[in-house]
């Protein structure tokens, strides 16, 4: 039987709740984003696409690094937020979530962005001559229609998130219970001489979570496109 | 009620509109291009007008003189769209109450089960639009849009995506839609067929502008405007009366100014006022009365005006009994009989050549 020690519950639990939070906090804006870039025309908007794509481009230990520079202790932001709020960023679970964010919301983005462009503006028109506002209309019209796109986006970011190395062990370090994800766990085994075995038992659950998110994505996506289809 | 004052520049094309229009259906008929979405856009909110006014049922929906530009989810009109636009995530009963949910319980005029049971749509209630017909997908989009109980309902060609046996099993319904539930339709169209079963007024459009206005029958006996009513239209049209069907043969006699027209067989009720269609090009002119002749209809008749239409084709007016009949004649023909007005003539019309598609119900 295959048990998982304490080491590894430890690293599993830390890289779905990273991956979680990373996601969901980031849903929001990202559907504004994609909305924006979809939408809307705005003096800026080349450059407001490139510095959301920046991450995918970037090596994530840069993304790390101004993170590290922007939100760490002594940085612009995480100086105020620790001052104001007492939040602390940089070496918590938090900071891994956001650094896990940053990298993922390219891909988050583009997904939304795409579907977005697929939706039958008519059928907004549509809403809007029943009775419905702007808001409404996007609440009930457009995002039930663009569900599929956000899902896309949603597994795609969180699958993602569960393989964020580098702007994560820049931003948080690796700290054993707080920013010791499964990829920083396997990192770190690979750093000890004689724990092939511990490497190698890291490396199947991280195979075995990839395979259980995508087969979930596919059957939630299933089921979203047949009621659309009717 | 219908008061509209439009103008809008969209790039090299002027729309250009007045109309005030009474209570019934209203068409704007004219080929594609000439300006009709536009206008009902406009109306509806979709588009904004560069100057002029939209006021419904008293009610001002748009004024550039003074800054009123109601917003589209306020404007409380039905719009019904060429392609049904019925929302794909939602049931046929989510979409038919889409609308009428956003009203208060007070505001809402229509009823439910009365929608459902004129559209014959009860049964499709738990399907989604992916699974329907054509001719139900656009029920159901009239439905909705009846249901959110507008102030007047706009349709923009609703049947031109539908195949022609879809077409005729849709019409009666909406034929019947403005005088049930009492409300004024806009409709979009290019199709005079449709125009003639549907309308109480006619607006005849070219390149953005209003080029006639007036009741249907008045406009499409008028050989000036044929260019805009199109070759295969021409024909007059005149009020009449289901008079009696024949007992033995079926067909259908018609009562008007003129006489007794038989027509093929329908099965409207005796009694019915009808406005029946006379394609000019179906009727025939004969100096003297012809005897022993399978043409069921010679009404005497006279000349009016004989106007050249084209180059081989002349158009004869005959006056008969104060309705107007319009003839359609080869040049040639015209050549032989040397028609001129004033000149006594009979005008011959096959039963058959009129049908349940020529005659709309008042």
């Amino acid at each position: 039987m295959f048990t998982l020690t304490p080491l590894e519950i430890e690293a599993l639990r830390l890289s779905l709740l990273v991956s979680g939070w990373a996601v969901v906090g980031s849903l929001p804006l990202g559907i504004a984003c994609a909305w924006l870039l979809a939408r809307r025309d705005f003096p800026g908007k080349s450059l407001f696409d490139g510095l959301i794509h920046l991450p995918l481009v970037l090596p994530p230990v840069v993304v790390g690094y101004v993170l590290l520079v922007v939100l760490g202790r002594r940085g612009v932001v995480g100086s105020a937020l620790l001052d104001w709020f007492g939040i602390t960023l940089a070496f918590t679970w938090k900071g891994a979530a956001i650094a896990s964010a940053v990298i993922s919301f390219p891909l988050m983005v583009r997904a939304i962005r795409l579907s977005l462009e697929g939706v039958d503006r008519g059928l907004e028109q549509a809403a809007r001559t029943l009775g419905c506002g702007p808001m409404r209309t996007f609440f009930t019209v457009t995002l039930p229609l663009v569900a599929p796109g956000v899902l896309t986006g949603v597994i795609l970011a969180f699958a993602r998130s569960l393989s964020e190395f580098g702007a994560t062990i820049t931003f948080v370090s690796n700290i054993p219970g707080e920013t010791r994800t499964l990829p920083i766990a396997l990192y770190a085994m690979t750093q000890i001489p004689g724990t092939e075995v511990e490497a190698l038992r890291l490396c199947v659950i991280s195979v075995a979570v990839a395979f259980a998110a995508l087969i979930a994505s596919e059957i939630l996506s299933r089921r979203v496109q047949a009621r659309l289809r009717g | 009620m219908l008061d509209i004052l439009l103008r809008r520049q969209q790039g090299p094309f002027l729309v250009d509109l007045a109309l005030v229009a009474g209570s019934g259906t209203t068409a704007l008929f004219g080929p594609s291009g000439s300006g009709k979405s536009s206008v009902i856009n406009m109306v509806a909110g979709l588009s904004r007008p560069d100057s002029g006014h939209v006021t419904v049922e008293g009610k001002v929906l748009f004024d550039s003189s003074a800054k009123v530009d109601v917003s589209p989810e306020r404007r409380r009109l039905g719009y019904v769209f060429q392609d049904a636009r019925l929302f794909p995530h939602l049931s046929v009963h989510g979409n038919l109450t889409f609308g009428m949910n956003r009203l208060a319980a007070a505001e809402r005029r229509i009823g439910f089960e009365s929608v459902v049971e004129v559209l014959g749509i009860g049964h499709l209630l738990d399907r989604r639009p992916a699974k329907l017909s054509g001719g139900e997908k656009q029920r159901v989009a009239i439905g909705r849009a009846l249901l959110a109980s507008p102030r007047i309902l706009l349709m923009d060609e609703p049947l031109a995506a539908l195949d022609s046996s879809r077409k005729a099993e849709l019409l009666p319904f909406i034929a019947k839609l403005s005088r049930q539930f009492a409300i004024p339709i806009l409709y979009v169209s290019h199709s005079m067929d449709e125009v003639l079963r549907l309308a109480d007024t006619l607006v005849l459009m070219d390149d953005g502008k209003a080029a006639a206005v007036g009741a249907v029958e008045e406009l499409l006996s008028r050989t000036d405007l044929r260019p805009l009513t199109g070759r295969y239209e021409a024909g007059a049209v005149v009020r009449a009366t289901i008079a009696g069907h024949d007992s033995t043969y079926g067909d259908t006699m018609l009562a008007f100014a003129g006489g007794v027209l038989q027509v093929g067989k329908t099965d409207l009720p005796v009694g019915t006022k009808v406005r029946v269609r006379i394609h000019a090009r179906d009727v025939a002119i004969a100096v003297d009365p012809p005897s022993r002749i399978s043409m069921r209809n010679a009404l005497p008749t006279v000349v009016k005006s004989v106007t050249p239409a084209e180059d081989w084709l002349v158009d004869v007016m005959l006056e008969c009994g104060g309705s107007d009949i319009w003839a359609q004649i080869t040049a040639s023909a015209q050549a032989s009989l040397a028609l001129r007005p004033g000149m006594h003539v009979t005008a011959l019309i096959k039963a058959a050549t009129i049908t349940r598609g020529d005659l709309a119900e008042q």
